[in-house]
């Protein structure tokens, strides 16, 4: 199982890659958020999804859609534990 | 009458009513027409000139609503940019308007103000979220050193008054410009007066029934004709716009109108989608749903049949409509299990009638031609365009008048009921937007190893039509799915990028070697 830190890691990388497109300087502090920094859009909320489950062998449920899980970095990093240790 | 006595007047019979929810704040009208008369003396105070052009580029909040009413009542013309724009287009729409002042965000400024360098008439910056106090950050002190101008929207309130400023604005006046995607790839600029924003909104509540009670969810971008009248009409009537960012999270949405016990309903196709997709639905009470829009993009029946069924006692409307003037047609909404593919019928005070090739009009049943609209809503052109705006204007049947060419082919039924057909260029409708694939081709052109390319739209579920990129590469050189969506991300606003990217040996050509999109799915 990935610890706290390789999977902050691969999930900063993410945001970095994928909803930044690279651009290093616009990266993003981990507590903030993605919807009020204009991160995201509902297709990029998508994106997340296929991320997680993709790379962490995990199901979002359609309840798990919020917010409090999936808008920043921190969040995601939380809500990857607390789905993969129940697990 | 001005649309700026919209606000004002609202706040006159109810200032304590509230105006607009984002989030966690809650503005009453006294306070949104405080704020804007105050931000409409400071736009004076840096020498806005009445009918000056004054930017928006700011998410959906009580801020980009006071900007847009500020500029009004200082008499200049607003326009909304889409925050997810990109630097090189906000100052391509800047120059092309010759905006004068934009006001924006600090993390929104920092991402494009290198661009802005270009844009010569563009004197002030106006930061809505920065306080003077804090550190002048690189990209603003970079600006500043350059001879522009910044400043905090504090800093420019403080010295100003709350009371309503003189405006010698009447209404054939311009208000707003609305940026669209042409077919040439450039965005152009649809021009309307005063006039013409009240004749729509006014037909627009008529037909809805719009009361003070109302409380709308809209989660439409500002930037785009639905979103910005959302708080038009509300304004008008005196209702409440509940504002979000943008549909991200589903049960956020539902949660609002629970929580808010939201009247109103404005959706595009993407929305319905996204909420239909949930599979507990049934358990949230929808009940003070009244009524439910949707334009852009037709839903299919059986997004109609499921919301029918999860809030019976919601009206459903149907529409149709464009930015060159704003609506064309409604269903009214007892006909719609009845005729669920229909547009139905002339909004309000509006004209709209479907011509063959030769200008005739056609009033035969199922016989496809154009269709045309005359009203008092029909923009006066395209900024700056005219070979443009000739094209979509004709002269009308008075000489005070022109009628708008949509470029959708429309049928008709016995009843004369409308239905949409397609549209006569090759516009994509995505996630209720409309996209030119020009600028879309323009963007993939900039990668050396592209020798051709063609874009269209493809059915999607989730987006109603999904752009599809044709890349046929130079000999000998290689690129994958991935670089071409990583280049068009970092290039175009995020419903703009290719979800798909097809690589063919050659585009199909016409007769006379043009590419041609026939038969590319």
């Amino acid at each position: 199982m990935k610890n706290e830190h390789q999977l902050r890691s691969e999930i900063r990388q993410f945001v970095l890659d994928d909803l930044l497109m690279g651009d290093t300087t616009s990266m993003l502090d981990d507590g903030e958020s993605f919807l009020e920094t204009g991160t995201i859009d509902s297709i990029g909320v998508l994106d997340i999804v296929m991320f997680l489950e993709h790379n962490f062998q995990l199901k979002v449920q359609d309840r798990e859609l919020v917010p409090e899980n999936l808008d920043s970095v921190n969040r995601l990093v939380q809500f990857v534990m607390r789905k993969t240790h129940a697990a | 009458m001005l649309l700026d006595r919209y606000l004002h007047d609202s706040a006159q019979r109810h200032p304590d009513k509230l105006a607009l929810v984002c989030g966690e704040r809650r503005a009453r009208y006294a306070e949104v027409e405080q704020g804007a008369n105050a931000l409409a003396h400071g736009l004076r105070a840096l020498g806005l000139q009445r009918q000056q052009r004054v930017a928006v580029y700011f998410d959906n909040s009580v801020e980009t609503v006071q900007g847009i009413f500020a500029t009004l009542k200082a008499a200049g013309i607003f326009l909304v940019v889409n925050p997810q724009t990109k630097g090189n287009k906000l100052a391509f729409i800047l120059n092309d308007c010759n905006a004068r002042v934009l006001l924006t965000g600090l993390r929104n400024f920092e991402a494009v103000a290198s661009d802005l360098a270009a844009c010569a008439e563009l004197h002030d910056v106006v930061l809505f979220d920065w306080d003077a106090k804090q550190p002048v950050p690189p990209a603003a002190a970079a600006w500043a050193a350059a001879g522009r101008r910044l400043h905090s929207m504090s800093g420019l309130l403080a010295q100003q008054p709350a009371t309503l400023p003189v405006n010698r604005n009447i209404s054939l006046d311009l208000a707003s410009l609305i940026y669209t995607s042409g077919s040439t790839g450039l965005p152009k600029g649809v021009t309307l007066t005063h006039a013409n924003m009240v004749a729509a909104a006014t037909s627009i509540t008529t037909y809805l029934g719009n009361e003070p009670d109302d409380i709308i969810l809209s989660p439409l971008p500002l930037a785009f004709d639905y979103g910005l009248y959302q708080v038009l009409m509300a304004f008008r009537v005196g209702a409440t716009v509940v504002l979000e960012k943008q549909c991200v999270y589903p049960y956020k949405y539902i949660e609002l109108i629970v929580k808010e016990l939201v009247t109103g309903l404005p959706i595009v196709y993407t929305i319905s989608s996204i909420l239909l997709n949930l599979n507990d639905l049934e358990e949230h009470d929808f009940s003070s749903v009244r009524y439910i829009t949707n334009t852009a993009q037709a839903l299919p029946e059986r997004h109609i049949t499921r919301m029918r069924a999860l809030m019976p006692r919601a009206r459903i409307y149907l529409m149709y409509g464009l930015t060159e003037c704003k609506r064309v047609a409604y269903l009214p909404p007892e006909l719609i299990d009845s005729k669920p593919t229909s547009v139905g019928i002339p909004i309000p005070d509006t004209e709209a009638w479907i011509e063959d090739e030769s200008g005739a009009v056609i009033t035969t049943p199922g016989v496809a031609g154009e269709l045309v609209v005359r009203g008092p809503h029909v923009m006066v052109g395209y900024w700056n365009r005219p070979e443009e705006t000739a094209q979509a204007l004709r002269p009308g049947r008075h000489p005070y008048e022109r009628e708008l060419r949509t470029g959708d082919l429309f049928r008709q039924d016995a009843d004369g009921h409308l239905y949409f057909i397609s549209r006569r260029d090759d516009l994509i409708k995505t996630a209720g937007k409309r996209v030119g694939p020009h600028e879309v081709e323009n963007v993939l052109y900039e990668l050396d190893a592209v020798k051709e390319a063609a874009v269209i739209g493809i059915p999607d579920e989730t987006l109603g039509s999904a752009i599809k990129a044709f890349v046929a590469l130079r000999e000998s050189m290689v690129l994958t799915e991935a670089e071409v969506i990583k280049h068009c991300k970092k290039r175009l606003e995020r419903f703009r990028v290719p979800k798909q990217v097809a690589f063919v040996a050659e585009l199909p050509k016409t007769s006379s070697g043009k590419i041609s999109k026939k038969g590319l799915s």
